[in-house]
């Protein structure tokens, strides 16, 4: 059943009105009365740089806070594939409702269908607005914009540019943002770090900032407060996020009474570059775009297997009828292009099998060969070379190969040091994205009245699994469509609330809770670096919450957190000081909060008994291994409240599907 | 195959913005090929913690070759001896066995040194505050297949866009100057419909922020783009002198 602290505040009405509907009877703000209300925006990603672009074009007074030395390196940077958007500019049976459908469907019917429709519904303003902004997506030769596939659909909705779609997307928002901070609309924190939320008799009032050069702690008040600092995947220290990626921000929040939705749904990636050693600081991402014209393959036979694993063959050494194309073969009707969590599960059944391809066994091909010479024939044709040779075609279609994936086949190359023109590439899944985050209502407001939270840090849209080219667009929506409406419900009854002296108890007590914090971590004067912890936290997540979970692995997991959470707290050397830029402080902060979230992450794995998208119970699958979900039982949102000492009680909020009819989410 | 290297590295330390700085010596053993440089200083760092010394601070950040964070002079070269990566992805295949590597921050006057190897580049954001945008306010966007722009202007406009704002461009100069990132976003623009409106102006006042900050002038000598991790051309400082120029003029 759903208690009351969670009421998701979806609108009544027919799907397809509930969004309209609610633009037009959302109480506004005059603008005068905007000129007066303060925004304090954590996080300068997609969706923070966005809605701190938009709020500022309305008349809002911003500030925005981003650890990072500009707004421009957020990690939507790093995004590589592209943007969905319900455009049916291909004329292949898009729509509003398909790309809604999907998104349930890819997310295994754990996602709310009023947040889910609404993103449709926005899907193509963004693509209207990032254009506008001068945002170089892919074009075809008549000068429309171009499309390509992606994982989880049957139609081409996806807009890209190049392998760098999130790195545009991005540059567009921040140069919106960049217009702002000129005008003098936005006040820029760049170096800044949120370490606490301050709330005032349960409402969110403002934030204590860590000034990251100087290590001075500042006070900010704002008549609200948005949360948009993306995923929590860096509590399995390797992952595809950038090294800085933390939940510090949601975590705090979290911890004043935010609850925490889902915390479990983490998606691992299917397409990533194998870990090469015990130096490994990261994972890089091999764009899902990749499998648009890529084949996965491992050997059919253990001793091919064990050849490629010692080095003795190549794969191209493998005949045809000797590569089992796994994906193709178990899943028929979507291939090489079924969702990402399908996709990871199926390529560590093979190598758990014994058939990984590289020294660790933990790789599987991902070949080219094959479409290159399909291009190479188009190519022939449209040049009108008949009867070319196989090396003409070759070189041909890696020509188009090249246009299409240059930078990305560049990047491979430089990491791994083989040629991917010449040899497959070699992937492994990784840590990717975090569906879970904090529990938001339809107006993307936490549990916590004025404190909001958007992109990847919120829990809304993705359920238990999100689709490619799904982050970018939730990120903008929430942004550029969403947050602009919503925050005038609640401000709109702000506007008599004068700002509140940064001499506040609240203020000054936050602060010091702070600073006590900071104290303590130096006092500890142990012998192990952040990263030695870090790296061990690492280990237990992925190996006993991470692509395949059991309640043995996860309750063993729990008792394994708290052990060396104790050892952190007890055994941690930080260097330095804190009034000085000192990035193992920020580092152990941030890792001191994953150690808690980790543990709440195996709780919520341990509580789900049910495979549903990236999570999957090895008690609960079929006898092909398929995931086995439980909608009698499971087909809520759990919803986490903190307690003191590390202790939680589950809300739950009932997800109800009037307009979806759920199924058995299959692929074959 | 991977090999491992015994190396010295001379690297930059410098307190604050305030200190005198100095080269500081580390010899490595057994680094293996397959580390990336920065993987490397990881481990140096986690050496120095282990003896109670200040690890060496450093940006970085995607470790992807896309954030723009990671800003070393390596033997002399910004991101290092490879074309068209950045340091991130500079990995110690590309060094030698007994090599002594030297690592130092950018030097320019508008970016000031904050800690070793980590400097100040918000002088770029005060660039692009002062124009590197399209006054464009969310909602007022027309259907995006509305406008037309032929494929060789978008991918033409793409790699100009394709700056991630390292300021590697800006170390690698004599003279310090900035007109490659400048440009970058100036030719974006400039060559999508989309930019016309305001390309006068854009050109004008991002350059005149550009002068504010100090950055030098440019001679043409093709430094920045030779070491530009992502190869952006010089036309692109062509077109904005001609646009300066026109602008001026007209």
């Amino acid at each position: 059943m759903t208690t009351s602290k969670l009421d998701s505040k979806i609108p009544e009405g027919s799907l397809e009105q509930k969004w309209s509907k609610y633009r037009s009877t959302v109480p506004l703000v005059n603008p005068s009365n905007k000129r007066s209300l303060e925004i304090l925006i954590v996080g300068s990603g997609l969706a923070g740089a966005s809605a701190a672009a938009s709020l500022s074009e309305l008349g809002y007074k911003v500030k925005v806070f981003c650890y990072q030395d500009s707004a421009r390196r957020a990690h939507s940077i790093a995004a590589q594939g592209g943007i969905n958007a319900a455009k049916n500019y291909q004329n292949d049976g898009d729509s509003t409702y398909r790309l809604f459908y999907d998104t349930i469907k890819g997310g295994d019917y754990r996602a709310r269908e009023g947040n889910v429709y609404r993103l449709a519904e926005v899907s193509s303003s963004i693509i209207d607005q990032c254009v506008a902004q001068g945002v170089p997506f892919a074009r075809e030769y008549g000068g429309l914009l171009s499309n390509r596939s992606f994982g989880g659909t049957q139609v081409q909705r996806t807009f890209y540019a190049a392998g760098q779609t999130g790195q545009q997307l991005l540059l567009g928002a921040y140069s919106s943002l960049q217009r702002q901070v000129g005008s003098g609309n936005v006040k820029m924190y760049a170096r800044h770090e949120m370490l606490d939320v301050v709330n005032i008799d349960g409402v969110c009032r403002g934030i204590i900032a860590r000034d990251l050069t100087t290590g001075k702690l500042e006070r900010h008040f704002g008549h609200a407060v948005l949360l948009c600092t993306g995923g929590y995947g860096n509590a399995f220290y390797l992952s595809t996020n950038a090294m800085g990626c933390n939940a510090t921000a949601i975590w705090k929040a979290h911890k004043k009474g935010a609850l925490f939705g889902n915390p479990c749904f983490t998606q691992i990636h299917p397409t990533c570059i194998p870990v090469s050693g015990d130096h490994q600081s990261k994972l890089t991402l091999m764009s899902e775009s990749l499998r648009n014209d890529g084949r996965i393959w491992v050997p059919k036979k253990h001793e091919d297997a064990k050849a490629l694993q010692e080095n003795r063959i190549k794969p191209n050494d493998i005949k045809e009828e000797d590569r089992d194309y796994y994906l193709e073969r178990r899943y028929p009707a979507f291939g090489n292009l079924v969702p990402r969590d399908v996709a990871s599960r199926a390529a560590k059944e093979r190598c758990d099998a014994g058939f990984g391809v590289n020294k660790t066994g933990e790789a599987v091909f991902l070949d080219f060969a094959f479409n290159t010479i399909r291009y190479g024939t188009i190519e022939a044709n449209k040049k009108g070379i008949h009867n070319p040779t196989e090396a003409q075609l070759i070189e041909l279609g890696r020509g188009v190969i090249k246009e299409k994936y240059g930078n990305l086949f560049d990047m491979y190359q430089q990491i791994t040091g083989v040629n991917p023109y010449e040899q497959p590439m070699m992937i492994y899944p990784a840590v990717h994205y975090t569906m879970g985050g904090l529990w938001v209502d339809y107006n993307l407001m936490t549990s916590v009245s004025g404190l909001y939270c958007l992109g990847e840090a919120n829990f809304s849209d993705h359920g238990a699994n999100r689709l490619g080219a799904s982050a970018l667009m939730q990120g903008l929506a929430d942004g550029y469509f969403v947050i602009p409406y919503t925050i005038g419900a609640y401000l709109s009854k702000e506007i008599g609330t004068k700002p509140i002296s940064l001499d506040h108890p609240a203020f000054v007590e936050a602060e010091n809770a702070v600073k006590s914090n900071i104290d303590k971590l130096f006092a500890i004067k142990g012998t192990h670096s952040v990263d030695y912890f870090h790296k061990k936290l690492g280990l237990i997540m992925w190996n006993k919450c991470g692509m395949a979970r059991n309640a043995t692995h996860l309750k063993e997991a729990i008792v394994e957190i708290q052990e060396l959470r104790k050892q952190f707290w007890s055994d941690l050397r930080v260097t330095g000081t804190a009034d000085e830029f000192n990035a193992e402080l920020e580092k152990a902060g941030r890792v001191a909060d994953f150690f808690e979230l980790g543990e709440l992450m195996c709780m919520d794995a341990l509580n789900r008994q049910e495979s549903c998208g990236g999570h999957f119970r090895e008690e609960y699958q079929t006898e092909e291994g398929e995931a086995m979900r439980d909608d009698e039982n499971y087909k809520y949102v759990a919803a986490w409240e903190y307690f003191e000492g590390n202790k939680w009680e589950m809300h739950k909020e009932d997800l109800i599907y009037d307009n979806i009819k759920i199924a058995a989410r299959s692929y074959k | 195959m991977e090999k491992h290297l015994n190396l010295t590295l001379k690297i930059w330390r410098q307190k604050n913005a305030k200190a005198k700085g100095n080269f500081e010596a580390y010899k490595m053993t057994g680094i293996s090929t397959d580390m990336s440089f920065l993987e490397m200083f990881d481990v140096l760092n986690e050496r120095l913690v282990n003896d109670n010394i200040d690890p060496i601070a450093f940006d970085h950040d995607c470790r992807e070759g896309i954030c723009g964070a990671c800003s070393m002079v390596i033997n002399g070269r910004p991101h290092g001896p490879k074309n068209a990566i950045t340091t991130c992805q500079l990995h110690m295949r590309s060094f030698n066995d007994g090599d002594t590597i030297t690592v130092e921050p950018w030097r320019a006057s508008p970016f000031p040194i904050i800690k070793d190897l980590v400097v100040d580049r918000s002088s770029f954001d005060r660039i692009m505050a002062a124009g590197g945008f399209v006054s464009t306010n969310t909602g007022s966007a027309q259907d995006a297949n509305c406008t037309l722009i032929s494929k060789e202007a978008a991918d033409e406009s793409l790699a100009a866009a394709a700056c991630i704002g390292c300021g590697a461009c800006v170390a690698a100069c004599k003279n310090a100057s900035a007109m490659l990132f400048v440009s970058a976003k100036v030719s974006q623009f400039a060559l999508l419909p989309q930019g016309q409106p305001e390309r006068k102006k854009r050109v004008l006042e991002m350059v005149a922020q550009m002068d504010t900050e100090g950055f030098g002038a440019c001679t043409n000598t093709g430094a920045c783009s030779a070491e530009c991790p992502k190869e952006i051309s010089l036309t692109h400082i062509a077109r904005m002198n001609r646009d300066y120029l026109m602008a001026e003029l007209c």
